[in-house]
């Protein structure tokens, strides 16, 4: 580490972890300098998280044994070695020196206590404080976390806040004792990207404020970006590079760290081109970066040919509220007045923040949901018409691959059972060798071996589950196949495998997709078209490059910014985003305004706010 | 095989097989259970060379009895467990997966049937219907499928909601295979588990239906009957009650064994959940 005046405020040195026999870490070294802040990044298995436990000393605790090494930390009693005091003396170094936060604010917070009551606790016993004086301690912590109304908040129950707002309260908590170092650890991966943006934004100004070291435990390079002053970056349990943030990015040494880089999707990167490009990959082999598929242009949509799918002002509502006569009293208009078309080998990407209906959407073509009003038509044909027999047939035709493979696959059938099933479903081939042969073909078409029939969900990585979920969809020859967050579980390099081979089986097989994402840069590198949803309606609709290039809808310009960029260099000084995504609960008989849409130029569409 | 090659299995089927072999081969190995010799009353245990686990109050030899009353206990046990799951599973099932009215009926039926104390639903169904191994096993089953429907019914209302249950309705699979194919095998564990326990709880319960004269003959042997019987003299004779409490012992010990091998065997990803 270069310019670290003082003695680094923690140091890692030589660290080795192991679970049984079993190690993760080997001989990590790293140090977090005063007032700085270290990223580790890593993608699933890296040890990254390890790494942190083992600083706040809960690995062991986890039943993890320290093979070898120290970590010194300049506490407030002088140096010590966090690895050879005990746990009494590490509980109370845990929560007064050293905060953390972690990744799931919901199951982080004590749901039957108040705000107020978990935040004067920590007060309380880490400070000897009476309670009052902690409660007003309390509400200074959340107004220095920007939360509004924190007199209110110290009185509210964790599930009345959001996502966003209970991050913050963790953030406060965590800030309690005025830590010298705050370990966060994936602190924005459950969250929107507007409410990332803003979280990421309350960590820079509090460092400046409070001057404490941060070490930020990431997968996205994105964020890293964002808000590092130093990266260490972990593969396989090793550090592999470490270095000032711009330099790592500008000129990468390790190889793991080049492909990490060149599998990120920018935003920004298609500027210019007309149709999503296919690019080749760098991957690792034998420890040596090597380029692997070609490059092209997915010109793949059959715009001249009648849509394959349309949807006509469609308005999707769930019941939230019933009178004990079941008279709904009070619902969520999930989707209103939404019409958009897919045409054959097209990619149409849905996005928006959580609660926005892509979902609901994309499960009411399904016909996972029902329709309140409005239309499906598949090949012209409504929906509401078709018969049990025609509705069946849909089911062919369209296949869902959902956001989380492990759990869309039954855990007590093997991979080739499940992947047959719309096969003996459907009918389409009689006799048990036939399905076998076809099985081991799918499952070769997506890059497994057809020995992996025999085995079980369980047995396999999260991108080969998503190459399972990926080959299932495909065995009953569809036509169009919804992706609803489908890339969203899985590491960045495994995410730019998997996206090429979505491409590869649009080229070859024809596919037109529903692309249901959050994440825009992935969207752009993949979509013909984008539909842009803001509380169940369509903000924006248009081409690829007309909603990326020329944003003409305030919440998607909103929503572009809020995308962490991978570089550096260009940290986006943008304005505190402020504001939640507002609860949408009506009372019967209240009805939603619709919005109307103006055409821009031709095929682009925005709505009149 | 090695899935075979478990302490569990070796010892839960060993245990359960020896029992049943016993009890079945009752009527070859004592033919004269019932004999009863006044002059031998409550002769202790491993002294004479006829009545190793000692005597009851009539002269009856324990061993003999406690090897014939398993005839009784077994098929109340076992048979009554065996329907009451039947009838559970499917009633849970259709409740929780289809919801709505169905839902509504059967858990209010349910509601009312554990409202009820099981003594006077028993007394007012014997009376009704009469008393004998039939009606006993019936009985049961009736006061019993509720648990199992209510255990399975919420199981369902959880795992219809993951995802693999929605991918199946996406493909087009029928009802009636997502029911059978991808929820029954992913439940079956904690049925097993309550299963494995019920088994004694029914073979104790037949006891005493017997004691209160509302089950079967109270003079055929069983090994609740014996314990009720003992109960007066367990101060001073206490093998009378203690033998066929062994017997009971050892049969759930086996059950719970197998059914413990069992519920992991169908766990394919090896890990346990209770």
């Amino acid at each position: 580490m270069t310019q670290a005046a003082s003695a680094p405020l923690l140091s890692v040195e030589n660290l080795s972890v192991a679970f049984g026999s079993n190690p993760v870490i080997h001989d990590l070294s790293f140090s977090a300098p005063q007032g700085r802040t270290v990223a580790i990044v890593g993608e699933s298995g890296s040890g990254k998280s390890v790494t942190s436990l083992s600083i706040m000393r809960l690995a062991d605790l986890a039943g993890a044994k320290f093979t070898g090494g120290r970590i010194l930390f300049q506490g407030s009693g002088g140096d010590i070695d966090l690895l050879s005091i005990s746990q009494d003396q590490a509980r109370h170094i845990r929560g007064n020196q050293i905060g953390m936060i972690f990744q799931e604010p919901m199951t982080s917070l004590n749901p039957v206590f108040t705000i107020g009551d978990q935040i004067a606790e920590v007060l309380m016993l880490h400070e000897n404080r009476s309670k009052p004086d902690a409660l007003t301690e309390a509400e200074r912590l959340l107004n220095l976390v920007r939360l509004p109304d924190a007199a209110g908040m110290l009185k509210r129950y964790p599930h009345q806040l959001s996502g966003g707002m209970r991050q913050r309260v963790m953030i406060a908590m965590a800030l309690a004792c005025r830590p010298k170092l705050l370990i966060a650890d994936e602190p924005t991966t459950a969250l929107d990207v507007t409410i990332q943006a803003q979280i990421l934004s309350i960590l820079r100004d509090l460092q400046a404020e409070l001057g404490m070291s941060i070490i930020f435990i990431t997968h996205d390079m994105g964020v890293v970006a964002e808000i590092a002053d130093d990266v260490v970056v972990m593969w396989q349990g090793r550090k592999v590079e470490e270095g000032p943030v711009e330099k790592v990015f500008a000129d990468p040494q390790h190889p793991y760290t080049q492909a990490l880089l060149s599998a990120i999707p920018r935003l920004g990167q298609m500027t210019g081109e007309p149709f999503p490009l296919r690019t080749p990959l760098t991957v690792l082999e034998d420890g040596a970066p090597k380029l692997v598929g070609e490059r092209r242009v997915q010109d793949t949509a059959r715009m001249a040919e009648g849509p394959l799918i349309q949807v006509r002002d469609l308005s999707v509502r769930f019941d939230v509220k019933k009178t004990w006569l079941g008279r709904t009293t009070h619902y969520v208009p999930a989707v209103t007045n939404v019409s958009f078309d897919i045409h054959p080998g097209e990619t149409l990407a849905l996005v928006g923040e959580s609660g926005s209906g892509k979902s609901t959407i994309a499960r009411t073509i399904m016909q996972l949901n029902k329709p309140h009003s409005g239309d499906v038509m598949f090949d012209g044909r409504p929906m509401s018409q078709m018969g049990l027999a025609e509705r069946q047939r849909l089911r062919r035709d369209i296949q869902y691959i959902f956001q989380d493979p492990f759990a869309s696959l039954d855990p007590r059938k093997t991979v080739g059972w499940s992947v047959a099933e719309p096969i003996r479903t459907h009918g389409l081939l009689s006799g048990d060798r036939e399905i076998t042969r076809r099985v081991a073909e799918l499952l070769e078409r997506v890059g497994l071996p057809a020995a992996a029939a025999a085995r079980y969900p369980h047995q396999f990585s999260g991108g080969q589950r998503q190459r399972i979920c990926i080959a299932r969809a495909l065995a009953s020859k569809p036509r169009l196949i919804i992706a609803d967050e489908a890339l969203s579980a899985l590491d960045v390099s495994i995410q730019a495998q998997v996206i090429n081979l979505f491409m590869d089986l649009q080229k070859d097989e024809g596919l037109a997709y529903l692309f249901v994402s959050h994440d825009m840069a992935v969207v752009e590198k993949m979509s013909h078209r984008v539909a842009v949803l803001y509380l169940g309606q369509i903000m924006e609709l248009g081409s690829r490059a007309q909603v990326f290039e020329n944003p003409s809808h305030p919440y998607t310009r909103r929503l572009l910014s809020a995308v962490p960029v991978p570089d550096p260099t260009r940290r986006p000084d943008r304005p505190a985003l402020e504001g939640e995504v507002p609860s949408t609960t009506r009372k019967a008989g209240e009805e939603p305004v619709p919005v109307t849409l103006t055409e821009l130029a031709p095929g682009h569409f925005t709505a009149n706010t | 095989m090695s899935r075979f090659r478990s302490l569990e299995f070796i010892l839960g089927a060993g245990i359960t097989l020896v029992i049943c072999g016993l009890v079945l081969a009752s009527g070859w190995l004592f033919p004269d259970v019932g004999k009863i010799d006044l002059m031998a009353r409550l002769l202790p245990p491993f002294q004479q060379a006829g009545h190793p686990f000692g005597t009851d109050p009539l002269g009856r030899d324990v061993l003999a009895r406690a090897v014939a009353g398993g005839k009784i206990s077994l098929t109340v046990g076992l048979v009554s467990v065996a329907g009451s799951v039947v009838l559970g599973v499917i009633m849970g099932l259709v409740a929780g997966y289809y919801r709505g009215i169905w839902d509504v009926i059967l858990m209010r039926f349910a509601d009312v049937q554990l409202a009820l104390p099981f003594i006077l639903l028993a007394i007012t169904v014997i009376a009704v219907i009469g008393g004998s191994l039939t009606n006993t096993i019936i009985l049961l089953i009736v006061s019993q499928w509720v648990q199992y429907a209510r255990l399975v019914r919420a199981q369902v209302l959880a795992l219809r909601e993951r995802e693999f249950v929605l991918a199946a309705q996406a493909i087009g699979v029928k009802n009636r295979n997502i029911l059978f194919q991808h929820l029954l095998p992913n439940l079956l564990g904690p049925v097993i588990v309550l299963m494995t326990l019920n088994v004694a709880n029914n073979i104790l319960l037949e006891s005493s239906l017997t004691f209160l004269g509302l089950g079967v003959d109270p003079t055929i042997p069983s090994w609740g009957g014996m314990l009720a019987e003992g109960r007066t003299y367990l101060q001073s004779a206490w093998w009378v009650s203690v033998f066929p409490g062994l017997a009971i012992l050892f049969t759930v010990l086996g059950l719970n064994l197998l059914g413990d091998w069992l519920r992991d065997q169908l766990d394919p990803t090896g890990r346990t959940e209770r």
